[in-house]
C-alpha cells in the first residue's frame, strides 16, 4: 500500500520534472541511472528492504540522489531567471538550390553575430536570440510559404531575409501585411522597401555603389572610352547594367560599343576581338562570377592588357573570379560594401571568428548579415520588449558601426550614405585596396 | 580582327562539331532522342576534374579516364532506360520523356554530389599564355581543340567505312531487325554506340572545360540547344553534316557577334535550324530519308 503510493507520487513528479525539463529547458532527460536510485530510494524509505542494504549506504544514496535532482533543478530555475524565453527571430534564406552560395553565407554570418550577442547575455536584459531557419531554395512560392509559417507557427517577432530580391518581392508584403518587420541583407533590387513599412533592408543597392566604383577608378586611371558589357537575360545584370551607362554618361565617359552575352555563355571571344580593336582605357562589365570569371580571362588571352581595368559590378565581388581566371584577374575593379582585409579591429576580429568557426573565408553576405544581426538586437534592446510594433519603430532610428562602416537607415528605410563602399582591384588573386 | 574571329570562330565551332557529332551517332543509330546526351558532357569533365585532382592523374590520363567514365555512365543508363523501351518497341515520345526525366535526376544527382559551384581545372595543368601565330593570339588549350577534333572526326570515319564493327553500326542504322537476322549482336553494338557517343560528349565536355575554366553541373544544358540545331541542320544521323553545320554555326555566331551585333548572337542558332528546315529539310547532305550514319 505504502509502497505503491510512493512509487506513484515519485513517478508522477518524475514525469512532470522530466517534461518540464526537456521540453522549455532542453535539458538532456534524465538519465535511467536516476530513475533506478530514486525507486530505491522510496523502496528504502518504505521500510520494505532496509534489512538489506546498509544504513551508510541509504543515507550516501539519499544524497547521491537530492543532488541528482537538485542540480538540474537548480540549472533549469537559474536558466529561467535569466533566458526567460528566448526571442524569436526568423530567417528565409537560400540554402538549397542555386542560390545556395549566397544563403548558406548569410546563415554563416546570422549564426556567429548571434552566438556572440548571447554570450553577451542576449538582448532585452537577458533574453538569448533563437534563430528559426527556412530554406527558400530560390523560389519565391517558397519564401511566401516560409514567411506565413514563421509568422503564423512559429510566432517570430521579425524576419531576416529572403536572400534574392525576387523573393523579397514575394514575402516582402506577407510580413508587412502581419506588421511583422523583415529585413532583406542581401537584396540589391530597386523598389525593396517601397512593398511597405515593415520592409526594410541593409544591403547597399547597386545603384549606390556603382557610381562610387566609377568615380574612383576614372579619377586613378583618368579614363575617357570605355566597352560596356553585360548579360541581357538576367533582371539583376540588367540593372546594373542600366546604373552603369547612367553614370558613364555622368562623369563624361564615352562609351565605345556595349555588348552582351547570356548569363550560360562560356565564350566571349567574338565580342572581347572586336573591344580589342576599339583600344578603350576600361571594360565596365556588369555580370554574374561565373560568366564574369571566364570574361576576365578571355579578355587577357586575347591580349587587352592588364594595364586596361576591368570595372565590375556587385557579381565580380566573389573570390570566384581570382579563381576561375587565375592570373587574369589583376586589374579587375570592383566597389563593396565590405573586403576581407578591411582595417580595423572589428574586421580582424570577425575574419578571424568566421575562419575559426567555419573553416573558410567569410564573404561579403556574411558580413552584411553579421552586421544586420547586431543592428536587430540593438533594436530589440530599444525597443524595450518583443513587440513587432516597437521594434519596427527602434529599427528606423538604428545607428551602427559595423563591419560595413557607418550605417544608418534613411527614411526609405535603405541604408542612408554609401561611405562605407571601399573601391578594390585584385592583385596576385586577392582583393586589395585601390589607392 | 578579320583574322583573329575567324580563329575564335574555327575554335567554337569545333566544339559544337564534337558536341553534335556524337549526338547526331545516337539518333542516327538508336533512332532515339537521348536528352541524357547534354547530361554527359558534365560527367565527363566532372571525371576529368576528379581524376586531376584526387587520383593526381595526368592531362592526357584524366582525359581518357573522364571519357571512359562518361561512356560507362551512359551505358549503364541506357541499359536501364532506353532498351527495355526498345524491347518493347514503345514509339518515340515515350523514349523522349523518359530521357527527359532521366536528365532531371542526374543533373539533381550532381548538383548534389558536386554542388552548383563552378569548378576549374587546376591552373599549370596547361599553360593559359596565349601565343603569337603570326597575326593571331592563341592558347595552346584552343588548338588541342581543333586538333582532337579534326583528329576524332578522321578516326571516325574510317571507324564507321572500314572495320567491322562500324559496318555492324551502319547496318543497325539502316534496318535493325534486318542486321540481328544476318548475324549482328544488335544489343552489344548498341551499347557500344552508346559508348562511343558519350564519350565523345565528354571529351566535348573536358575541352570546354579546359578552354572556359567552367565546369559545372549543367555545362551541358546549353549546348543541348546548340546541338540541336546543329544536328538538324547537318541532318539526323549524318557524320559530315554534323560537321560541317556545327563550323558553321560557330562561324555565323562569332561574325554576329563581331561585325553585327552580339545582341543577335542568340538568335543565330534559331534562325539556323528554321532556314535550314526550310531549304534543306533533310539535312545539309540529306536525300530523302533513312541512309545515314
Amino acid at each position: 500500500m505504502k509502497l505503491s503510493y510512493h512509487l506513484g507520487l515519485m513517478s508522477i513528479a518524475f514525469q512532470v520534472l522530466a517534461r518540464f525539463l526537456r521540453c522549455s529547458m532542453r535539458v538532456c532527460p534524465i538519465p535511467l541511472f536516476l530513475w533506478k536510485e530514486a525507486i530505491v530510494f522510496f523502496a528504502v524509505d518504505a521500510n520494505l528492504s532496509a534489512s538489506s542494504v546498509p544504513p551508510e549506504d541509504i543515507m550516501h544514496r539519499r544524497v547521491l540522489l537530492a543532488a541528482a535532482i537538485a542540480l538540474p533543478a537548480a540549472a533549469a530555475i537559474s536558466g529561467l531567471a535569466w533566458a526567460a524565453d528566448p526571442v524569436k527571430v526568423g530567417a528565409i534564406e537560400c540554402l538549397t538550390g542555386p542560390a545556395a552560395k549566397y544563403g548558406t553565407m548569410i546563415k554563416a554570418g546570422f549564426d556567429l553575430a548571434a552566438e556572440e550577442i548571447n554570450a553577451k547575455g542576449g538582448v532585452l536584459k537577458g533574453r538569448s536570440i533563437e534563430l528559426i531557419y527556412e530554406d527558400s531554395a530560390a523560389q519565391k512560392e517558397q519564401a511566401i510559404n516560409a514567411a506565413k509559417k514563421l509568422i503564423g507557427r512559429d510566432h517570430v517577432v521579425a524576419i531576416l531575409g529572403p536572400t534574392l530580391s525576387n523573393e523579397m518581392f514575394a514575402a516582402g508584403p506577407v510580413a508587412n501585411e502581419r506588421a511583422i518587420p523583415i529585413i532583406g541583407t542581401s537584396n540589391t533590387a530597386k523598389g525593396i522597401t517601397e512593398i511597405g513599412e515593415y520592409v526594410f533592408r541593409t544591403s547597399l543597392p547597386e545603384s549606390d555603389v556603382l557610381p562610387v566604383t566609377l568615380k574612383k577608378t576614372q579619377a586613378k586611371y583618368g579614363i575617357k572610352k570605355v566597352a560596356l558589357l553585360y548579360s541581357n537575360d538576367d533582371a539583376f545584370t540588367k540593372s546594373g547594367f542600366d546604373v552603369f551607362k547612367e553614370n558613364l554618361e555622368k562623369l563624361g565617359i564615352e562609351i565605345a560599343t556595349i555588348e552582351t552575352f547570356s548569363v550560360k555563355d562560356t565564350d566571349f571571344s567574338a565580342q572581347l576581338t572586336k573591344i580589342k580593336s576599339l583600344n578603350v582605357d576600361a571594360l565596365v562589365v556588369s555580370a554574374l562570377a561565373e560568366a564574369g570569371g571566364g570574361l576576365v580571362l578571355q579578355a587577357r588571352q586575347l591580349g587587352i592588357p592588364k594595364t586596361v581595368p576591368i570595372i565590375g559590378g556587385n557579381g565580380f565581388n566573389s573570390p570566384k573570379i581570382a579563381e576561375i581566371a587565375g592570373d587574369a584577374a589583376d586589374g579587375v575593379v570592383i566597389g563593396s560594401p565590405w573586403f576581407i582585409a578591411k582595417e580595423g579591429a572589428q574586421n580582424k576580429g570577425f575574419v578571424e571568428a568566421f575562419r575559426k568557426k567555419y573553416n573558410q573565408e567569410p564573404d561579403q553576405f556574411a558580413a552584411q548579415a553579421y552586421d544586420t544581426m547586431y543592428i536587430l538586437a540593438a533594436a530589440f534592446d530599444r525597443a524595450g520588449e518583443a513587440d513587432s510594433k516597437k521594434l519596427r519603430d527602434a529599427l528606423t532610428k538604428s545607428e551602427n558601426n559595423g563591419l560595413l562602416g557607418p550605417f544608418r537607415f534613411g527614411a526609405d528605410r535603405s541604408p542612408a550614405t554609401a561611405e562605407g563602399v571601399v573601391v578594390t582591384t585584385i592583385k596576385g588573386g586577392k582583393f586589395t585596396l585601390l589607392q | 580582327m578579320l583574322s583573329q574571329q575567324l580563329f575564335n570562330a574555327l575554335v567554337l565551332g569545333s566544339v559544337y562539331a564534337l558536341f553534335a557529332l556524337g549526338f547526331t551517332l545516337t539518333f542516327g543509330v538508336l533512332k532515339v532522342i537521348n536528352l541524357l546526351y547534354g547530361f554527359y558532357v558534365a560527367v565527363g569533365a566532372f571525371a576529368a576534374l576528379v581524376g586531376v585532382q584526387s587520383l593526381g592523374l595526368g592531362l592526357w590520363a584524366a582525359g581518357l579516364f573522364g571519357v571512359v567514365v562518361a561512356g560507362v555512365v551512359a551505358v549503364v543508363c541506357d541499359t536501364l532506360l532506353l532498351t527495355p523501351l526498345r524491347r518493347a518497341r514503345a514509339p518515340e515520345l515515350s523514349s523522349l520523356i523518359v530521357t527527359l526525366g532521366g536528365v532531371l535526376l542526374m543533373n539533381s544527382l550532381m548538383h548534389i554530389l558536386f554542388g552548383a559551384e563552378v569548378r576549374r581545372f587546376p591552373s599549370g595543368l596547361l599553360s593559359q599564355e596565349a601565343v603569337h601565330l603570326g597575326p593571331l593570339l592563341v592558347a595552346p588549350i584552343q588548338l588541342v581543340i581543333v586538333a582532337t577534333v579534326f583528329v576524332l572526326v578522321a578516326l571516325l570515319f574510317v571507324f564507321m567505312e572500314k572495320t567491322r564493327l562500324g559496318t555492324a553500326i551502319r547496318a543497325i542504322a539502316e534496318r535493325p531487325d534486318t542486321a540481328a537476322l544476318m548475324g549482328v549482336n544488335v544489343g552489344l553494338v548498341v551499347s557500344f554506340v552508346s559508348f562511343l557517343s558519350a564519350a565523345l560528349s565528354a571529351a566535348a565536355g573536358i575541352l570546354i572545360g579546359l578552354n572556359f575554366n567552367a565546369v559545372q553541373p549543367y555545362m551541358g544544358e546549353s549546348m543541348m540547344l546548340r546541338g540541336f540545331a546543329v544536328i538538324i541542320v547537318g541532318g539526323l544521323g549524318d557524320i559530315r553534316g554534323a560537321l560541317v553545320a556545327g563550323l558553321g554555326l560557330g562561324f555565323l555566331e562569332v561574325m554576329t557577334a563581331g561585325y553585327v551585333s552580339s545582341n543577335l548572337k542568340e538568335a543565330v542558332a534559331f534562325s539556323a535550324l528554321i532556314l535550314g528546315l526550310w531549304l534543306r529539310p533533310a539535312g545539309l547532305f540529306g536525300k530523302a530519308s533513312g541512309k545515314r550514319a
